[in-house]
């Protein structure tokens, strides 16, 4: 009643006019209206607030596994514990017990400690790997047998975890950790014999059960080849496709099977595609399991039509008059295609092609259908060695239960972004560069 | 040779086939007084040689390479005494396998059987014959290619025609990829199915209620008779994907409407690829989000208001697979809402609607069709999911409409099933087939229900 504004109150009672209706209204639609706008806002800030929460939990959960914890301990290279008398031996190098003096060096660290069981927490707080790496630095520098020197050697994950957790404000997460052994971290870092250092294994090793020595090289390696395989086939199959498509096709009943085969096929489910590759790649044609190859063939039947349909709009954005002219000084139909058309819409097929390369980069599930989910610890070397993809990787580590193998994971995690906001921004790069107006 | 060097070869080949013919066709036209009384220029003279010396022969040899297991493998047993012919499909592989661990050296020959030793310097003998042979028929068709390219050559010969038919042929095969891909999806599913059905009854895989797959080993053991009703299934993946759909929707939608009507150039050109990076997320990032951050966390709210809530819970899996779809939807969405023609807008605001009234009663339903068809096509992806629901969801097959409790998925029990070790024989491995035909079949008809509706809408305006 208030807003009304001239006239009396009672003669607006009795004999209301359309505008008095409406303009009675209007507070309430004007509140509809802000309340729908505020929708609008809320469901912008939830997705907003999706992206921002999961690169937050990622990274607060993976940034620490760019570095590792390392002890600091004076080793040994005692002969007789390594059994080894001839350096030039490689048999014997190869046999030589240097976990042992690892063992030899934590017992002199820590003198005092008795019963097997304590012994072999003391034995545990270096990683296995430390020996490789005393053979390494002993088969480089024969002098060092039966010296000592001073080495910083990586940590045990239990070990790594704890000491990483020791500033937080939770307190330090304990797990398996004994008290025995978390009075021996304490006495390290006071004698600041421990710190955290960049963690060069994560980029340099392939697989391992152990989160110490675990790294990515490996699925990066896979990704890699198997990525290789992917553009090569996929992108001068989805251009060719596109071009006769665009170009070539007659009207007919086979072009629009061909074309409703294509919107299909981007919409199957990924997983799909794997059954596909096991039963006809694997069981039919014996292409061997977990090899970049098969993932390639895979990944590239499942990009084929996201590049079909880039590349069939960057054709279609080349304006028909460059046609007519290049037809005009005689140019034969192919001759228009190779020499006009394709040129012009290469940056439109190349943004579509990099595009599907990052989807095929991220994609798991076909890959698990064709057994590339073995747990292999060796970096492959070609497109027929075993191997694993970088998703595949997160999604075996994510399965661990090792509490440092989180870590790993969001970090590997870390690096798949990585790669994919590059390669996104190469596409939009490439589209806003080589984008032409005609 | 090796394959890979041989492909190297007839590319070198074909290379020197394109400057033979054509330094031909160049040398022919000089005395005629230049290029131009040739039918075609030299380029196609070229490329016809280098086609007929790289066409048949490189056809030739990937047709070996598709069958040559085959053919090798049937040669093999052919030539077995009569008595050590296997009998069944099983024997036959592991025949095969054994003969071919043993050539290869990963069996020593010392322990094996002496008849399997003398099988496997056959097949030894075999493919070093069968590979000097191909190496032999690939290169002297490729030679005879190339000469019939260059002694064709004459100014009269119309090259660029030939040459153009290839390439019109070739771009023809690469656009049937498609076809072929969709051909071996249906045979790879069906015929397993097939299989699948032989041993199971169809009746019981679509109405059964108990799902059960795991086959003991030997037939008097304890839960023996493996049981495969799909029922808990397809309640749990239309669980999941419901509540994927109840997150993404609304948010979905509301995002494109106010992005398409309310927001500044500025507002929508930040927001909208800032919630785009939602969709280049790997969904098996999502899967680790649901499984370690969403999943722990819906558990000890749940524990704060006394409510049980199973740690691989379908909220868990169903909440972050919407928040994966909302930039889907939202995409297609503001597609339709763009596609809608200025002047419906300009007519409701000039009779005197709010936006958001022009919105809900004009827009909406002029772009109805769009976003039916676009929410179709998001929801086959919601069922397809797989990575998600792998890693957040459980394993254990109840049927429940409790968002709160474990289910699991389609999608789920194919990973489960054909990861790890498999035989071909067993219905638990071919139950996954089925599942994938299933799969297939639904998102089929969706897509194809929801490609229809957006095409139909959008031959109103245009």
């Amino acid at each position: 009643m208030t807003d009304l504004k001239n006239g009396s109150v009672k003669q607006a009672n009795l004999n209301l006019s359309r505008t008095e209706i409406i303009e009675r209204s209007l507070a309430k639609r004007y509140r509809a209206e802000k309340r729908f706008r505020c929708y609008g806002i809320m469901a912008i800030v939830f997705g907003l607030m999706c992206v921002a929460l999961l690169f937050t939990d990622i990274i607060s959960k993976g940034y620490k596994a760019f570095a590792q914890t390392y002890i600091q301990l004076e080793v040994t290279y005692d002969a007789n514990i390594l059994g080894i008398t001839d350096l030039n031996d490689p048999q014997q190098v190869a046999l030589g017990d240097f976990q042992g003096i690892v063992k030899q060096a934590l017992k002199n660290r820590f003198e005092g400690v008795s019963g097997r069981k304590a012994k072999r927490e003391l034995y545990g707080v270096i990683s296995n790997g430390a020996g490789y790496r005393l053979r390494d630095r002993l088969v480089a520098n024969h002098q060092l047998l039966n010296q000592s020197e001073t080495l910083w050697l990586v940590a045990d994950d239990d070990i790594d975890t704890y000491y990483k957790s020791m500033g937080s404000d939770a307190g330090p997460f304990v797990g398996r950790m004994s008290e025995q052994r978390q009075g021996w971290i304490e006495q390290l870092t006071e004698a600041d014999e421990v710190e955290l250092r960049f963690n060069r294994n994560f980029f340099v090793q392939g697989d391992s059960r152990e989160p110490e020595l675990a790294g990515i090289r490996g699925a990066a390696m896979g990704s890699l080849f198997t990525l290789i395989i992917t553009i090569l086939l996929s992108f001068p199959i989805g251009v060719a496709a596109a071009v006769y498509l665009e170009e070539f096709a007659p009207r007919n009943r086979w072009t629009d099977l061909i074309e409703v085969n294509i919107n299909n096929l981007a919409a199957v489910p990924s997983i799909i595609f794997g059954l596909l590759g096991l039963a006809i790649f694997i069981n039919f044609f014996h292409v061997p399991r977990s090899v970049p190859l098969v993932g390639g063939l895979v990944l590239t039947l499942m990009t084929l039509p996201t590049i079909i349909i880039s590349s069939r709009a960057a054709i279609k954005a080349v304006p028909p008059s460059i046609r007519e002219a290049a037809i005009g000084v005689g140019a034969s139909p192919m001759q228009v295609v190779l020499h006009h058309v394709l040129p012009l819409a290469m940056p439109g097929m190349m943004t579509g092609a990099i595009i599907g390369m990052a989807q095929a980069l991220g994609e798991t599930a076909p890959l698990l259908m064709i057994g590339m989910v073995a747990f292999i610890v060796d970096v492959p070397g070609g497109f027929t060695d075993p191997s694993t993809v970088l998703p595949v990787q997160i999604f075996l580590w994510a399965d661990s239960p090792e509490r440092a193998f989180m870590e790993k994971t969001s970090a590997a995690i870390m690096v798949l972004l990585a790669f994919l906001i590059v390669m996104n921004t190469l596409a939009v790069i490439l589209r806003k560069k080589m984008e032409r107006r005609w | 040779m090796q394959t890979a060097n041989l492909f190297i070869v007839l590319l070198v080949l074909s290379a020197v086939a394109y400057y033979m013919a054509r330094g031909r066709s160049v040398a022919l036209a000089q005395p005629l007084g230049g290029i131009r009384h040739l039918h075609s220029l030299p380029f196609f003279y070229g490329m016809r040689a280098a086609i007929w010396c790289a066409l048949p022969s490189m056809a030739l040899l990937a047709v070996w390479l598709l069958f040559h297991e085959h053919i090798i493998s049937t040669l093999l047993l052919d030539g077995l005494p009569e008595a050590q012919k296997p009998t069944s499909a099983a024997e036959h592989n592991l025949l095969l396998n054994s003969i071919e661990n043993i050539a290869s050296g990963a069996l020593s020959a010392e322990t094996s059987a002496p008849h399997l030793v003398a099988a496997a310097d056959v097949l030894k003998d075999l493919r070093g014959t069968a590979r000097n042979l191909v190496t032999a028929v690939v290169l002297s068709l490729a030679v005879i290619g190339m000469g019939w390219g260059w002694v064709k050559v004459s100014p009269k010969l119309r090259a660029r025609q030939q040459v153009e038919r290839v390439f019109r042929g070739l771009l023809l095969a690469c656009a049937c990829v498609a076809i072929f891909t969709t051909v071996g999806i249906l045979l790879s599913v069906l015929f397993e199915s097939l299989r699948f059905f032989q041993a199971v009854p169809a009746t019981e895989f679509l109405f059964g209620t108990e799902w059960s797959p795991q086959m003991a080993i030997r037939s008097d053991q304890v839960g023996s008779s493996g049981s495969f009703g799909a029922i808990p299934l397809f309640v749990g993946t239309l669980l999941i994907s419901f509540i994927a759909m109840l997150v993404a929707v609304p948010v979905g939608l509301m995002s494109a409407v106010y992005l398409a009507e309310y927001a500044s150039p500025r507002v929508r050109g930040l927001a909208k690829p800032a919630l785009e990076v939602l969709a280049g997320i790997p969904t098996v990032v999502y899967g680790f989000f649901a499984a370690l951050t969403v999943a722990p966390f819906l558990r000890k709210a749940g524990e704060g208001v006394g409510l049980e809530v199973s740690s691989e819970s379908a909220l868990a899996a169903g909440l972050v697979m919407g928040v994966m779809i909302i930039p889907f939807i939202s995409s297609l969405a503001d597609d339709v809402i763009n596609a809608v023609p200025q002047s419906l807008r300009d007519g409701s605001l000039g009779l005197g609607a709010t936006r958001s009234e022009t919105i809900k009663k004009v827009i909406f339903p002029a772009a109805l069709p769009g976003i039916v068809g676009g929410v179709l096509l998001a929801v086959s992806r919601a069922i397809g999911e797989t990575m998600i629901v792998v890693m957040a969801a459980g394993l254990a097959a109840k049927l429940t409409a409790n968002p709160l409790e474990t289910v699991t998925t389609v999608t789920v029990q194919i990973v489960t099933l054909l990861v790890g070790d498999q035989e071909f024989d067993s219905p638990k491995t071919l139950a996954a087939f089925a599942l994938g035909l299933m799969l297939f079949v639904v998102t089929l008809v969706l897509n194809f229900i929801a490609l229809r509706v957006v095409k139909k809408y959008r031959e109103q305006y245009d």
